[in-house]
């Protein structure tokens, strides 16, 4: 009896989950406002600025698809969410959409039920080592002392490098990011191994940055995307092809100081359909027409908003490396809008 | 020994009077007796004394450059590192430039800031006759109004709703007096229903008040709470939430009523039994898979529910003591007077109990309130959330620990150990027994 009423209950919260979930684009639309779940702070990626505007790579793309479903880049309810409340926060409706440096695994899409509409991002696993030790390759790090943070994925990509290069090395387990930064610096272990994106923004902390050197190899894969609930495929497919929106309209040259003018219509049919001027692919996906021109005038296109945030010229200062267009060697390829 | 007496009585000057007293040799006197009587009086102590005061001024040396060559003005750490151009100084234009996001959270509205800065300040006008015996009673019904007038003022929303929040305890409290004459669980629980009815009819004409008299501030949700403030209302809310009811626990686990006895008891052993964080996360995740989706039950209260249930269990036991500690004749002294039950506590047990419990009631307090710190860890921008995720992840100042962390100590001494100060007070004032 008692079991019955409780599964009663949870399958009756299930369903009225998924009621909900299935028509995100009208509840969003009525709000009129788009909740975006993002980090409680990452350099370059979320944080708030010294007014409270949330800022970051991140979260532009919570303001891309804010204009292109609400023409309007600040009509965003950022919701902070850490690494282990931003699943619940997603699955039980609180968030519409997650952007929060979330790697796609298989069991998070699979298992947790998640959708992860394309990729951002592509990060992985990297070294950082003091310039005056004279390394320049990973593969000389043999018996090095190496700063870690325990419990997470990097500490088993990194035996599992070591081991199939044959080497040995000395962990020297640290709890968190900060704590790593201190015994880094204070010379407790010669290297320093976290997300490539995480070295960069640690180095670009220190008093002398040009003293350390991040290695060029990448030991493993993390790509990172924006996150939606499974079941509500409409909604998926609109954040989806607004990151896309933004990797294409790099691709094409399209920016934000151009928008306007090629909106007016221009001799390329790809651009023609993606700003709306050819076809009906708004409509479509159940948007105005101009959704692809809000999205890019809410932050650039996808170069723009990376070299303004996490850039060379930005403090952070990261390479766009895998992260560049197809056409430049990178891994960043929107799917044709035709 | 006949010639001495007979040189003596040649003597042209005798002494009239005293002599007057000598000083002490400077050795016992002063401030080189005192110096020698606390810090020197031997060999070890001496070795004590120097190396302390080595240790002081070791201290000092190293951190006080660092505090007062602080760069107050500038944009970002590698801005104040090139002030200071390798020189030793703090960056404190970290706490300058973000003063505001740490006092009222990132999202606060600035041209609201008044509003919780009027509810602080009037705080203490309505703590007073609470916590001074001295101060003027008639201060007690703004004490009373108090709590809804802080709701308005840092919320905002209608003015209808704490209004008819209070008008519901009004109710209530009318209806008890009614009732109590016939029996007290007759009152208690009839002014609940009364009250619960009350809220449940002004649900809907709230909307229509507000439509006729249009009373309101612009409205702040609570996911835009942050900063110090939100270390302050969770503290304060909660401990004076938890005081009756861990007192109300207490009691009840005393009883003689064996349902409501081991209600107590399972309640309070449960919660103890369970860490702070826990309950923290279940306040925030777990409930929002058993509430149905959109339905706002808002974060600021589940979690104020949360912690004030902590704080009442350790609240409970501390009064438990404080009851254990009275003698048993003072019950039976109470019972042989002809007082009932609620007249014997109210009059004879309470408080003496009460302040028997006064240190272990001010440590929960304390402890409690710097606990409100661990909201962060479920994503909630107080005071150190605020530190641990905006401000270190921005660009500018990623990098600035002890600036930051030891502003937020500062912030909290100061409070905590104003309290500290007032207990210690209470309990001199309180101090009528024999020992």
């Amino acid at each position: 009896m008692q079991k019955s009423v409780f599964l009663a209950a949870v399958a009756g919260v299930g369903m009225t989950a998924g009621v909900a979930s299935a028509a995100t684009l009208d509840d969003v639309q009525a709000r009129g406002t788009l909740n975006c779940g993002v980090n409680t702070g990452l350099v370059g990626f979320a944080a708030p600025n010294a007014e409270g505007e949330w800022e970051g790579f991140d979260v532009a793309v919570c303001k891309a698809v804010a204009a292109a479903v609400l023409g309007d880049p600040s009509a965003v309810e950022y919701v902070s969410l850490t690494g282990k409340t931003r699943f619940t926060a997603l699955a039980s409706g609180e968030i519409d959409m997650l952007s929060r440096n979330t790697t796609q695994t298989f069991t998070r899409d699979v298992d947790l039920k998640f959708e992860f509409t394309g990729i951002n991002y592509y990060d992985g696993q990297g070294f950082m080592v003091p310039a005056e030790l004279g390394v320049s390759s990973a593969t000389e790090l043999d018996g090095a002392t190496i700063c870690i943070q325990t419990g997470t994925t990097t500490e088993l990509n990194l035996a599992d490098y070591f081991r199939s290069n044959n080497m040995d090395y000395e962990p020297v387990p640290i709890e968190t990011n900060a704590e790593a930064q201190q015994q880094y610096l204070a010379g407790a272990c010669d290297v320093y191994t976290t997300d490539g994106s995480g070295l960069a923004a640690t180095r670009a902390a220190f008093e002398n940055p040009s003293e350390h050197v991040i290695l060029p190899e990448v030991i493993s894969k993390e790509p990172l995307g924006p996150v939606v609930r499974h079941g509500d495929n409409e909604w998926g497919d609109i954040v989806r092809w607004t990151l896309y929106a933004l990797i294409a309209a790099e691709e094409y040259g399209v920016t934000s100081a151009n928008v306007d003018e090629l909106a007016e219509g221009t001799d390329s049919p790809e651009i023609n359909r993606l700003l709306g001027t050819e076809g009906n692919f708004g409509e479509v996906m159940g948007l105005s027409s101009d959704w692809a021109v809000n999205a890019i005038k809410a932050g650039g296109n996808y170069g723009e908003i990376f070299a303004r945030h996490i850039g060379e010229d930005t403090p952070v200062g990261l390479s766009r490396g895998l992260n560049a267009q197809w056409t430049e060697g990178g891994l960043m390829y929107a799917p044709p809008f035709r | 020994m006949s010639d001495t007496h007979a040189e003596a009585a040649q003597l042209a000057f005798v002494r009239q009077e005293p002599i007057p007293p000598a000083p002490p040799p400077v050795a016992e006197a002063g401030i080189v007796k005192w110096l020698r009587d606390n810090l020197f009086s031997s060999v070890p102590n001496a070795i004590l004394t120097l190396a302390s005061l080595w240790a002081i001024w070791w201290l000092l040396s190293s951190s006080m450059p660092w505090v007062f060559n602080g760069v107050w003005d500038a944009g970002s750490l590698r801005e104040c590192r090139e002030i200071l151009d390798g020189a030793t100084g703090a960056c404190w234009a970290v706490v300058r430039e973000r003063w505001a996001q740490l006092v009222f959270g990132v999202t606060y509205p600035e041209e609201a800031y008044w509003r919780p800065a009027t509810a602080f300040v009037l705080l203490f006008v309505a703590l007073a006759p609470v916590l001074f015996p001295k101060a003027p009673r008639s201060l007690l019904p703004f004490t009373a109004v108090y709590p809804f007038l802080a709701y308005f003022l840092v919320w905002g929303g209608s003015v209808w709703v704490p209004v008819m929040a209070a008008a519901g305890f009004v109710v209530g409290y009318l209806v008890f007096q009614r009732l109590v004459a016939q029996s007290f669980a007759m009152g208690f629980f009839g002014a609940i229903a009364a009250a619960l009815v009350f809220w449940w009819v002004a649900g809907f004409v709230t909307p229509t008040l507000t439509a006729i008299a249009p009373i309101t501030l612009e409205a702040v949700e609570s996911r835009n709470m942050g900063g110090f403030m939100l270390n302050l209302i969770l503290g304060t809310v909660c401990v004076s939430l938890s005081l009756p009811i861990g007192i109300a626990l207490a009691l009840g686990r005393q009883s003689g009523m064996p349902v409501v006895k081991w209600i107590c008891i399972v309640f309070i052993e449960f919660i103890r039994g369970v860490p702070l964080i826990t309950l923290l996360f279940v306040a925030n995740v777990v409930l929002a898979y058993f509430l149905p989706p959109n339905s706002t039950f808002d974060l600021i209260l589940r979690v104020i529910i949360m912690i004030t249930m902590f704080a009442s269990a350790y609240i409970a036991e501390v009064v438990r003591g404080g009851l254990a500690a009275l003698p048993k004749g003072q019950y039976e002294a109470a019972s042989a007077l002809g007082l009932d039950y609620p007249q014997a506590m109210r009059l004879i047990i309470l408080p003496q109990a009460l302040k028997i419990s006064i240190p272990g009631i001010v440590n929960v307090a304390v402890g409690l309130f710097k606990d409100t710190t661990l909201v962060s860890v479920i994503a909630m921008f107080d005071l150190v959330g605020m530190i641990r995720g905006p401000i270190l992840a921005s660009t500018d100042w990623n990098g600035v620990y002890w600036e930051l962390f030891g502003f937020a100590a500062a912030l909290f001494f100061v409070v905590c150990y104003g309290i500290s100060q007032y207990s210690q007070w209470l309990e001199r004032q309180l101090q009528t027994d024999r020992r």
